[in-house]
């Protein structure tokens, strides 16, 4: 009874509801910081740095691509904070901060704003700037720093992934792989702060639960499967790389992932899968960013066969059959 | 043609407005592929507008004499055989280029560029028409490699005209004090060369930056822009023989017949 009128007409939509896009993005960077207050524990003061860079040059690339082809700014829907966020926690801690610029100008511009900026994107920007990083500076991309070292000098390592191949290898406690003790990129090797942060997601209703479990799920199905029953190989693999991260925050991206729930099983059954098979038979030790890329690709043929029918409208198998009595 | 164009404008038009690569979109497969240096990218530039303009003039020369059912096997045979006077110039004059190019020189014969100008203008038009536009249109190829190549060789190797003495050994040994090419970024230093540019990936980036450039370019002179939007959005749109019947041909935007 709005005004005390018993009739209202108005333009729909008539429920709105509260969330918004700056609300949303920034629920997604308080979900980040205890990952990022466990990053800079574990590797230091030099995180803060790396991060500022490709926050700041992501805000700063957003701002002048929108000015360069005349579009409405858009910065303050922080959507770029959490590309250049989540950059930066798929970085080593030992990156040229120089690198790290370029990783976001490359989020940013090319995967973002070249196919009209937020929303538009087909790949999600950090994932790609990431790969892109990885494929033109493989050895910087590729320098682990052991954790807690940054107080002495800095020890270069192996991560646990690359560790668990070969034999007589020195990994760390399965509990140090929990609260992060290990080498990894900066934002990824914590995960009880990743899981914190996305249950704070799931629980704030800003993701849904259904990428992140059926993502972590098949990809432990099959990892059961290929270790032969070994739970600990398992567990091993779920804590060993991005899949955390990668699960909570990059696959669960609205512009690239399905909207409908068959859509988003399919979705994380895919990356499960792809990582999985990328980790046992590829020739990288990770795979987490490959298979979210090649899953955001696949998202329109997805939507196409998941889209739900609309209430009323007849059944295939009977439009067919009639067609055929015709 | 209806309208007579100036032997300039023939030229011209391939440089930007029709430009082969950027605005008409033909010849992507060796384009992406010739320009990881800007030393290939000449190499191929120069082999393909020589081959262009040679046909070109044949096919001029015999289009009456050709019947028009097997038009398209018969400029295939006349392309093939310049692409082979070509390959075994290369190979016995600039080896290193024919190591550098490999199958993508014997591939001019299947080249979309040659076959396209051969079918959309020297199929039609008189023999000094036709080489112009040949040789425009083989500028404009080597001139939208070479922009690419730039790119790509700067950014991704660190370098601008590596390997110049592969096409200087035309002129003979040691020439230019052996100019060998500048290295702008070192592979040592702190900054290191961006190695995706010259991968297959840098390259599609490029492309389609420089692509819409062009359009950029075309679209403030007001020429449409390169892009898939049935047959009034093509460039080609005036030599068309099907849009001029009022027909339009089958590559239309696939969410307007959807």
């Amino acid at each position: 009874m709005v005004n005390g009128k018993k009739l209202v007409v108005s333009a729909s939509p008539h429920l709105r509801s509260k969330h918004t896009t700056p609300k949303i993005m920034l629920d997604v960077i308080i979900a980040l910081i205890p990952a990022l207050i466990a990053s800079i524990i574990l590797f230091g003061p030099r995180v803060i740095a790396v991060t500022a860079t490709t926050v700041i040059t992501a805000v700063l690339a957003e701002y002048i691509s929108r000015k360069v082809m005349k579009r409405h700014n858009t910065i303050g829907d922080l959507s770029a904070v959490v590309t250049g966020l989540i950059l930066a926690f798929n970085l080593p801690v030992s990156i040229p901060l120089w690198i790290a610029a370029i990783g976001s100008v490359v989020a940013i511009v090319v995967v973002k704003q070249f196919f009209g900026g937020i929303g538009q994107n087909f790949a999600n920007p950090a994932i790609t700037a990431r790969i892109v990083l990885l494929l033109s500076f493989a050895t910087q991309m590729g320098n682990w720093t052991a954790p807690l070292s940054w107080r002495t000098d800095a020890v270069t390592t192996a991560t646990p992934l690359a560790l668990i191949g070969s034999e007589n290898a020195q990994l760390p406690s399965l509990l140090d792989m929990f609260i992060g003790n290990r080498a990894g990129c900066l934002g990824e090797t914590c995960t009880l702060a990743l899981l914190i942060g996305g249950i704070y997601l799931i629980a704030r209703k800003v993701i849904s639960f259904k990428i992140p479990v059926a993502y972590i799920g098949t990809f432990a199905v099959v990892m059961l499967i290929a270790g032969k029953g070994d739970l600990e190989y398992v567990a091993y693999q779920l804590m060993g790389g991005g899949l955390m991260l990668g699960a909570f925050f990059m696959a669960t991206d609205y512009a690239t992932s399905p909207l409908n729930t068959d859509g988003k099983y399919i979705f994380g059954i895919g990356c499960g899968l792809l990582t999985a098979v990328i980790r046992l038979f590829g020739s990288l030790p990770e795979g987490v960013s490959f298979a979210i890329l090649i899953m955001n690709l696949l998202v329109p043929h997805i939507e196409r066969i998941t889209t739900p029918k609309p209430f009323g409208t007849p059944k295939k198998e009977k439009k067919a059959k009639e067609a055929a009595a015709k | 043609m209806a309208e007579k164009k100036s032997l300039g404008k023939e030229f011209t038009k391939g440089l930007i407005a029709e430009n082969p690569v950027l605005r008409l979109v033909l010849g992507t497969c060796p384009t992406l592929a010739t320009s990881t240096s800007v030393v290939n990218a000449i190499g191929m530039g120069i082999a393909a507008t020589i081959v262009l303009v040679c046909s070109n003039i044949v096919i001029s020369l015999l289009r009456k004499v050709i019947p028009s059912k097997v038009r398209i096997p018969a400029y295939i045979v006349i392309i093939a055989s310049f692409v082979t006077i070509v390959q075994m110039i290369v190979k016995a004059f600039v080896p290193a280029l024919d190591a550098a190019l490999g199958v993508f020189l014997p591939l001019i014969v299947v080249n979309c560029i040659i076959l396209g100008r051969a079918e959309a203008f020297a199929g039609k038009n008189s023999v000094i028409a036709s080489a112009v536009d040949g040789l425009g249109m083989g500028v404009g190829f080597t001139f939208a490699l070479c922009c690419m190549a730039s790119v790509r060789e700067i950014i991704g190797a660190g370098t601008f005209l590596s390997g110049a003495q592969n096409l200087l050994v035309l002129f003979g040994d040691n020439v230019l004090n052996g100019f060998n090419g500048f290295t702008l970024i070192p592979q040592d230093g702190y900054i290191s060369p961006m190695l995706i540019f010259i991968l297959a990936p840098g390259g599609f980036f490029t492309f389609g930056i420089l692509m819409a450039c062009a359009n950029k370019i075309a679209e403030k002179k007001g020429k449409p822009r390169a892009e898939l939007g049935g047959c009034q959005a093509c460039p080609m749109a005036k030599n068309c023989a099907l849009l001029a019947e009022g027909k339009e041909c089958s590559d239309k935007k696939e969410d307007e017949t959807a």
